[in-house]
């Protein structure tokens, strides 16, 4: 089991002073110590956007992949060997720009793996345009008369894709964040955390102060299983109306439990050897 | 064919049958191939097809010879016309003694066929009715009748119905032998005194199997121990990964067929990352897509490899047809340097082999290996006696999987190859997009930066020094005229310069690195070069010129989409060497 001094890298985190990058940072710093996830047993792959600056302050084996790219590199991963815990640390540009594409389809195959999206509502590395995220009317370096188009959520995407769990969390609330990111590791199947986080430099709408203002958690009598509620619930966004946790939990079998090749262990495992063709080569004649 | 340089005393018999599209022209081409082929014979074919799976002009050509037979051919022998297209397109291949066959119900016009060319009438959809087969199964009364008529074994023809048909019942094989029989006794009882001894049935004749290039890079992928692919459908690779998603349980790999190309070389990278041999393929296009992953694994130093078959570009460009214009694009794709080792294969035989080096060469370097194919390598099929594989050895390189002390991923050393492990061997290391230091944090130190790139770059040397073999040269060390390519034309060059004893083929198969000393020797004492390639600007030549620093002047090439015939390279080889060819001289360049 690692502690939190086994995780500490030589590297000092480079986000802003008050950016929620420290807080999820943590939250997944405390879910590892709490589950004993580490370098031999996980692993993390992250996009580029300050998000994926995270490779560099855990002292967990990761694969900073390309903008918009973390999802197939993970997916590969995964495929290849399907006993570790893999998790992917993304941003909103990162997730749902650059790497739409691939984050719809990972949701509708149900792969096994974690998903943290560290949802700021703008791009931050490059110092301030909309992202997909961005409220309609928001002012940025890149819509400075207003942002004319509509924001996505990431949630309602999830939902509509066949992710099979979907939680909504905030950077800020570390305790709530890290039992999230647990509950998603823990689920078998494709797991989403949409975590809204403030950028204190750039995003003067979503700051610390409006996210503990506009949310709730769900509670106990939220259903969870029921996909039709919960792809509705995912649409409020409104002032006091923004909530948090599981939106959505269903317990379909995964893309790695459905194939006959891991049946048995992983795919690594099975030793290189020499292959007998002369078989395979008789159906070509 | 008399040249006047030579004599061709290789007897090639050319079977051409053409239809609309979804008439299973192909499927009926690949059946007399494989008769031909267990009747002891070597085979080539060639098809042309447009892109759309319904209807238009579908073409195949098989070449049959009792030696090795590598392009196809301007003459056809006999042609097989389901459709009055294949009449009008074709029947000038058809020289004096020549056959056409063909079902007098379909009510093609012949007129201007040459008079001389025999006419079989074959009714193949009456006789199919008779038999009580599906309309297409007049492909079969079709074979049949051919069968008939080259002096074949009927046997061999039902035995291989039995093979390929045996699980679709014993009805479907029943009904296809009958056609087959009626096809064959009716050219028996019609054209007895035409019957030919082109199939005679060769004695002693090593078994062989008939394959595509694409085949052959699935083939050789299972025999390297791919472990996962993920490949995006694109002509012309698709029958990459229709063969390994057929075998993946028997052989226990993984095929994945991601949502575009941009995730199939993420997805194979990762897997790589993680420990899978992996692998990826896809078509110019799709390769486009593929480049900004290209970099990445050489940044990470992750092992993939990724065929590229080449079609005519640019965008959407000749879906069907077959260039070999990606050669400097394979070179130069990706932003900055990073180690790429770019392959190219001369026909499916290489693209066999080269594939299985590919992987042993992306793990030993831990860098992308790009191999390179043209379409009429990918789909035009060729017979081989079965692929040896005795000599291959799986080789991962510097590779651990279990916990190291002081493990450092990116440290330097004097091969420029560090040691790799991959994640849960409880080493810690990050593959990092960004430059990073020895154990893949980011930097941007000057001291950090220069290490890595020139640790990196180190790896091409030696894979120059260590693994690249010096290239081929085919025919007479001295010649009067010496063959730049690479390739498919490979076949037909081969195919050509049969005919001259002062002619000679280098023929290059590596082209990052490059075996620079070894082609300017070559091409420094030849009396004359010629580069043949198929693409507008003559990218191979460009190369060498890089290299070597010397110009070829002469070029012969084409970007129509259609192969090199050995005919045309011969009348180029006349022109060069002066010799005045009887035949009509055309400038092709």
């Amino acid at each position: 089991m690692p502690t939190l001094a086994d995780l500490s890298t030589p590297c000092s985190p480079n986000w802003c002073p008050g950016c929620g990058d420290f807080a999820i940072w943590a939250a997944l710093k405390n879910a590892m110590v709490r589950q004993g996830w580490d370098n031999t047993n996980s692993v993390l792959v992250a996009g580029i956007g300050c998000h994926g600056h995270i490779i560099n302050f855990i002292k967990l084996t990761s694969f900073e992949g390309l903008h918009g790219r973390a999802i197939p590199v993970a997916t590969g991963i995964k495929l290849a060997n399907h006993r570790l815990n893999v998790f992917v640390s993304t941003g909103d540009g990162d997730c749902l720009a650059e790497g739409g594409n691939h984050f719809v389809h990972a949701c509708r195959r149900n792969h096994d793996l974690t998903i943290l999206i560290h949802d700021n509502a703008i791009y931050g590395l490059t110092t301030g345009q909309t992202s997909p995220t961005s409220p309609h009317g928001f002012h940025s370096k890149s819509t400075p008369a207003g942002n004319i188009d509509e924001p996505i959520s990431p949630v309602t995407l999830a939902i509509a894709s066949g992710a099979t769990f979907v939680a909504r969390g905030y950077a800020s609330d570390i305790p709530k964040l890290t039992e999230l990111i647990i509950q998603a590791n823990d689920h078998q199947g494709l797991s989403v955390v949409d975590i809204l986080q403030p950028c204190v430099t750039f995003n003067k709408d979503y700051t610390h102060e409006f996210f503990q203002k506009n949310t709730y958690y769900l509670g106990n009598n939220y259903d969870r299983t029921n996909r039709e509620a919960a792809f509705k619930k995912s649409l409020e966004w409104d002032a006091q109306k923004i909530a948090l946790g599981i939106f959505y939990e269903s317990n379909k079998p995964s893309y790695e439990s459905q194939l006959p090749q891991l049946a048995e262990k992983p795919l690594i495992e099975n030793p290189l050897a020499r292959i007998e063709m002369n078989d395979l080569f008789k159906h070509f004649s | 064919m008399k040249t006047s340089n030579g004599v061709n005393k290789q007897k090639i018999f050319s079977l051409k049958i053409g239809g609309y599209a979804g008439q299973g022209v192909k499927a009926a081409g690949l059946m007399f191939a494989k008769v031909a082929t267990r009747s002891g014979f070597n085979i080539y074919d060639y098809i042309e097809y447009p892109s759309l799976i319904r209807g238009g002009h579908n073409v195949i050509q098989i070449c049959v010879s009792s030696e090795t037979v590598t392009a196809p051919s301007q003459k056809t022998d006999l042609l097989i016309a389901f459709n009055q297209d294949t009449v009008n397109k074709h029947a000038s291949e058809l020289l004096p003694g020549a056959g056409l066959m063909f079902d007098e119900a379909d009510k093609l016009d012949i007129s201007k066929v040459n008079k001389k060319v025999e006419i079989y009438r074959v009714p193949f959809a009456e006789l199919t009715r008779e038999s009580g087969g599906k309309k297409l199964m007049g492909n079969t009364v079709a074979i049949g009748a051919t069968i008939a008529l080259l002096g074949g074994d009927l046997e061999i023809l039902k035995n291989l119905i039995t093979d390929e048909f045996k699980n679709k019942g014993a009805g479907v094989v029943a009904a296809d032998h009958k056609a087959a029989e009626s096809g064959y006794n009716y050219v028996k009882e019609n054209f007895s005194k035409n019957v030919k001894k082109n199939l005679a049935l060769q004695k002693n004749a090593p078994a062989k199997m008939i394959v595509t290039g694409n085949e052959a890079v699935a083939l050789g992928a299972i025999a390297a121990g791919l472990e996962f692919a993920a490949i995006y459908p694109m002509s012309p690779i698709t029958n990459i990964l229709h063969t390994l998603a057929a075998y993946q349980e028997k052989f226990g790999y993984i095929y994945k067929q991601p949502e575009d190309e941009i995730s199939a070389i993420n997805m194979a990278i990762g897997a790589s990352f993680a420990g899978a041999r992996s692998m990826t393929a896809t078509s110019g296009g799709g390769f486009c897509l593929m480049t900004e992953g290209f970099g990445l694994a050489g940044m990470t130093e992750t092992p993939v490899v990724i065929i590229n078959g080449m079609r005519g570009g640019p965008a959407t460009g000749l879906p069907t047809w077959s260039e070999q214009g990606d050669l400097r694009f394979a070179l130069h794709a990706h932003q900055g340097d990073f180690p790429r080792i770019v392959l190219a294969a001369g026909d499916a035989k290489e693209a066999f082999d080269l594939t299985m080096q590919a992987f042993n060469l992306a793990d030993k370097y831990q860098t992308p290996v790009a191999l390179l194919i043209d379409k009429n390598i990918c789909e035009n099929d060729q017979s081989f006696p079965f692929f040896d594989i005795s000599s291959y050895r799986i080789d991962r390189g510097k590779f651990i999987t279990k916990k190291q002390d002081a493990y450092q991923r990116y440290a330097p050393t004097k091969d420029g190859i560090s040691v790799r492990t991959v994640p849960g061997s409880g080493n810690h290391f990050i593959a990092n997009s960004d430059e990073h230091d020895l154990i893949g944090y980011s930097t941007e130190e000057i001291s950090d930066r220069n290490v890595q790139m020139e640790k990196r770059m180190l790896k091409l040397k030696t894979c120059a020094g260590q693994d690249m073999p010096a290239p081929i040269i085919f025919g007479p060390a001295k010649a009067d005229l010496t063959i730049v390519s690479w390739g498919s034309n490979k076949g037909s060059i081969l195919e050509a310069i049969k005919n001259y004893k002062n002619v000679n083929f280098l023929h290059l198969t590596w082209l990052s690195p490059f075996p620079t000393e070894v082609v300017k020797k070559i091409l420094s004492r030849a009396k004359k070069v010629i580069d043949i390639e198929a693409n507008y600007s003559a990218q191979l030549r460009g190369l060498i010129k890089e290299q070597t620093g010397l110009e070829i002047k002469d070029t012969l090439l084409k970007y129509d989409g259609r192969p090199f015939s050995p005919e045309e390279i011969r009348e180029k080889i006349d022109i060069l060497t002066k010799v005045r060819n009887r035949t009509k001289i055309r400038n092709r360049t």
